[in-house]
C-alpha cells in the first residue's frame, strides 16, 4: 500500500515562493499526472516528494509513514529523470541492476530482476552495452528499467519524454502507460504536455504559479474545470470566453443571446469548448475571420461581441472570412466562472 | 593489361600522408632526441663525454651512474624526492579534491570570494614566504623534515587541485548523483561509486600534477632542507661545480622518474584528452 499524503506543502528558495501550501492525496496504484506551464513548481514538488529537496513547510507522507525528513533512499521511491541519468560508467545490465546491488541481493536475484525488466522495456539485446551507445530513446527506457527493477511503492517521473522526438514519445507514451499498469506501483508522472497528460492520467493535478488549482480525472478536468485558469489552459485549442451581463432570474445575457446561468453571483464570464458550438438559426452573432482546415474539421476563428471566438465546425460547412455565422452553444456544456474569483460557479 | 591508376585523388592522399608521417616523425624526434643523447652521454665514460665528434651509439659504460649510485646523500635525495612529491600528491588531492567538490556542489555565502582567494595563494612569492616559514618551521621543528616540505609543496599544489577538481565534478551531471540517491546511496556511496569512477582520469592527472610540482620545486626544497634534501635541491647543489659527465648522469636521473610516472598514467591522460574517451 503506498498511498501519497501531501500535507501543507510550501517551499520558497530565498524569498520566491515556488510552492504555496499544496494538499493532495494520491490513491495507492494511481497514475497522478501533474500539469502545468513551465516554472510552475511541478518539478519542485515531485523533488520534495523525492527528498532532492527539502520542503520550508509541510508534510509528506507515504503508506502511512512520514518520510519528508528521510534520505531518497529510504523512501521508497524509485525516480525517472529528463535527462535519463544513465551512468555513463556502467552497462546497462549494471544500470538497471544498480539499486538490487546497493540492496545486497544476491547474484542471481539481480540478474533474474534485470533480465525482467529489460525484457519489459525491449532491451534485452542492449544489457552489454554502454549508456554512450545507446539513442535517446534506448537511454530513456534504460532508466525506467532501473526505476522498475527497484520494484519501488512509488515511482516519480519528470518530463521522462520531453526529451524524444514526436513519434518515439507517441510509442514510449503507451508502452510506459501499460508497463505501469501492470507494475503495482504509484505514479506521480510531471509534464507540460497536456495530451501526454490526458492520456495517460488517472487524475490530473494542474498546477499554476505554485498551487494545484484542480485534481481531477482528465475527463472532469476537461468538461468541468474548476478555475478559468484549467479552461484557459486546458485543450486545444482551449475554452472561449464571453464576457455576460445579469438579466434577471439566473439568466444572463451574452453577446445578445440570453442563457440560463448560475442563479446568484456578482459578475460571470460564459465559456464554451470550441467543439461544443454548431452553427444555427439562432446564437451567437459571429462574424468569421479566419478558415483553418484540420482534414476532420474546420477551426473557425471569429469574432464575437469584440472578442476572439474559435469553433471546432465540420469540415463540409460552407464558409469564408468576413462571413456572419450564428453559433448556438450546445447548452449542457456551457461553463460559468466568476469573474472576481475566476472560480467555477454553477 | 595492367590497371593505371588515373584517380588524381591517389595522389593528393599520398602527399598528405607524407606530411603526416612527416609530422609524427619529426614531434617524435623533437620529444626523443635530446632525451636519447641525455642518454647516450649518461652511459659514456667521462673521456668520450668530452670528446668530438659524438657518438651514436652508447658504450654502456655505467661509470656515471654507479658514480650518482654510490655518491653520498644521492639515494636519500631521491627518496626524499619521491616521498615529499607522493605526500603532496596526496594530501592536496585529499585535502583539494572535497574542497573542488564543496565548490560544484553547494552554495554557500562568500563562495566567489573563496575560489578567488585560492587563486590569490599563488600571487604570494615563495621567496617572500621562505624566511618567515624558515623560521616557523625551525620553531615547530617541521624545519629539514619530508613532511615539512610536503606541506609546503601542498599548499602550492592545493589551488590547482582545487580548481581542476572543481571543474572536473562540474562537468558531471547533478542528476546522476541524485539518481544513485533515489537508488539506496548515501551521499559518501554516490561519490565513490558514481562521481570517483567518472572523475578518476581527472583525479589522476590533478595527482600527477601535483607529484610533479612538488618534483620540480626548488626554492623551498633548497631553504627548508640541509640533510633532507630531495633530488632537485641536491643536484642544484652539487652539479654546479661537478666534471659534464656528471651534470649528464644527473639531468638523466631528474628526468626518468618523471618519464617513468607518466608512462605509468599515460591511460588516463589520453582519457582527459578525450582520445580514449569513451
Ligand atoms: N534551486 C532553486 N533555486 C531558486 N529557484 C528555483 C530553484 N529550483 C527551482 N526554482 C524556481 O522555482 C520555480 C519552479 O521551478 P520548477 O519546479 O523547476 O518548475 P517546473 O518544473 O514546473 O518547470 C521556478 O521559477 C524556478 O526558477
Ligand atoms: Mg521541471
Amino acid at each position: 500500500m503506498a498511498e501519497i499524503q501531501i500535507k501543507n506543502v510550501a517551499k520558497r528558495f530565498g524569498s520566491y515562493q515556488a510552492l504555496h501550501d499544496i494538499n493532495l492525496t494520491i490513491a495507492d496504484q494511481e497514475f497522478m499526472v501533474l500539469l502545468g506551464a513551465s516554472g510552475c513548481g511541478k518539478s519542485t514538488l515531485l523533488r520534495i516528494i523525492a527528498g532532492l529537496e527539502t520542503q520550508t513547510e509541510g508534510e509528506v507522507w507515504i503508506g502511512g509513514r512520514r518520510i519528508d525528513h528521510l534520505p531518497p533512499r529510504e523512501r521508497g521511491i524509485a525516480m525517472v529523470f529528463q535527462n535519463y541519468a544513465v551512468f555513463p560508467h556502467l552497462t546497462v545490465f549494471e544500470n538497471i541492476g544498480f539499486g538490487l546491488r546497493m540492496q545486497k541481493l544476491p547474484n542471481d536475484e539481480v540478474k533474474r530482476r534485470v533480465e525482467r525488466t529489460a525484457e519489459l522495456m525491449h532491451i534485452e539485446q542492449l544489457l552489454g552495452r554502454y549508456s554512450g551507445e545507446l539513442s535517446g530513446g534506448q537511454r530513456q527506457r534504460v532508466a525506467v528499467a532501473r526505476a522498475l527493477a527497484m520494484e519501488p511503492d512509488v515511482i516519480l517521473m519528470d518530463e521522462p519524454l520531453s526529451n524524444l522526438d514526436a513519434l518515439l514519445r507517441l510509442e514510449m507514451r503507451a508502452e510506459l502507460k501499460g508497463v505501469l499498469a501492470e507494475s503495482n506501483t504509484t505514479a506521480i508522472y510531471v509534464t507540460h504536455d497536456q495530451v501526454e497528460a490526458m492520456s495517460l492520467a488517472d487524475r490530473i493535478s494542474v498546477m499554476h504559479e505554485g498551487r494545484i488549482v484542480q485534481a481531477a480525472t482528465p475527463v472532469e478536468v476537461y468538461r468541468n474545470p474548476a478555475e478559468r485558469f484549467v479552461a484557459g489552459f486546458i485543450g486545444n485549442p482551449p475554452m472561449n470566453f464571453l464576457p455576460a451581463a445579469s438579466a434577471d432570474g439566473g439568466k444572463w445575457q451574452v453577446a445578445g443571446e440570453i442563457y440560463d446561468g448560475p442563479a446568484a453571483a456578482n459578475g460571470v464570464e460564459f465559456a464554451i469548448r470550441p467543439e461544443d458550438i454548431a452553427p444555427a438559426d439562432t446564437g451567437l452573432p459571429a462574424k468569421v475571420r479566419l478558415v483553418e482546415p484540420l482534414g476532420a474539421h474546420l477551426l473557425v476563428t471569429c469574432d464575437v461581441d469584440g472578442t476572439m471566438f474559435r469553433a471546432i465546425l465540420e469540415s463540409d460547412l460552407q464558409v469564408k472570412p468576413g462571413d456572419m455565422l450564428k453559433l448556438a452553444p450546445q447548452t449542457d456544456r456551457i461553463r460559468w466562472f466568476d469573474s472576481s474569483t475566476s472560480l467555477a460557479v454553477a | 593489361m595492367t590497371t593505371v591508376d588515373t584517380n588524381p585523388g591517389t595522389d593528393t592522399r599520398k602527399a598528405g600522408r607524407f606530411v603526416y608521417i612527416s609530422a609524427v616523425v619529426l614531434l617524435c624526434a623533437w620529444v626523443i632526441v635530446p632525451l636519447y643523447f641525455l642518454l647516450i652521454n649518461t652511459l659514456s665514460s667521462p673521456d668520450t663525454v668530452n670528446s668530438f665528434p659524438k657518438a651514436f651509439v652508447p658504450e654502456f659504460d655505467l661509470g656515471s651512474l654507479s658514480f650518482f649510485a654510490s655518491f653520498a646523500g644521492m639515494l636519500t635525495a631521491l627518496k626524499n624526492s619521491v616521498l615529499v612529491a607522493g605526500m603532496t600528491m596526496i594530501m592536496s588531492i585529499v585535502v583539494g579534491a572535497p574542497a573542488g567538490y564543496a565548490l560544484s556542489r553547494f552554495d554557500f555565502r562568500g563562495k566567489e570570494l573563496f575560489r578567488l582567494l585560492i587563486l590569490l595563494t599563488r600571487a604570494f612569492p615563495l621567496p617572500l614566504l621562505a624566511l618567515p616559514l624558515a623560521v616557523m618551521f625551525i620553531r615547530t621543528g617541521l624545519d629539514d623534515t619530508v613532511f615539512g616540505l610536503a606541506l609546503v609543496h601542498t599548499t602550492l599544489a592545493i589551488p590547482f587541485a582545487v580548481l581542476i577538481t572543481f571543474s572536473l565534478f562540474s562537468g558531471i551531471p547533478l542528476e546522476l548523483e541524485e539518481a544513485a540517491w533515489t537508488l539506496g546511496c548515501t551521499r559518501l556511496t554516490a561519490f565513490t561509486k558514481v562521481v570517483l569512477p567518472l572523475i578518476l582520469p581527472g583525479i589522476t592527472a590533478s595527482a600527477i600534477f601535483a607529484f610533479v610540482i612538488s618534483w620540480n620545486e626548488v626554492f623551498a626544497a633548497a631553504v627548508l632542507t640541509i640533510e633532507n634534501r630531495t633530488l632537485t635541491a641536491f643536484l642544484l647543489q652539487n652539479l654546479d661545480t661537478s666534471p659534464l659527465h656528471l651534470k649528464f648522469a644527473g639531468g638523466f636521473i631528474l628526468v626518468v622518474p618523471a618519464l617513468i610516472f607518466i608512462f605509468a598514467v599515460r591511460k588516463y591522460l589520453f582519457a582527459m584528452w578525450g582520445i580514449a574517451n569513451r
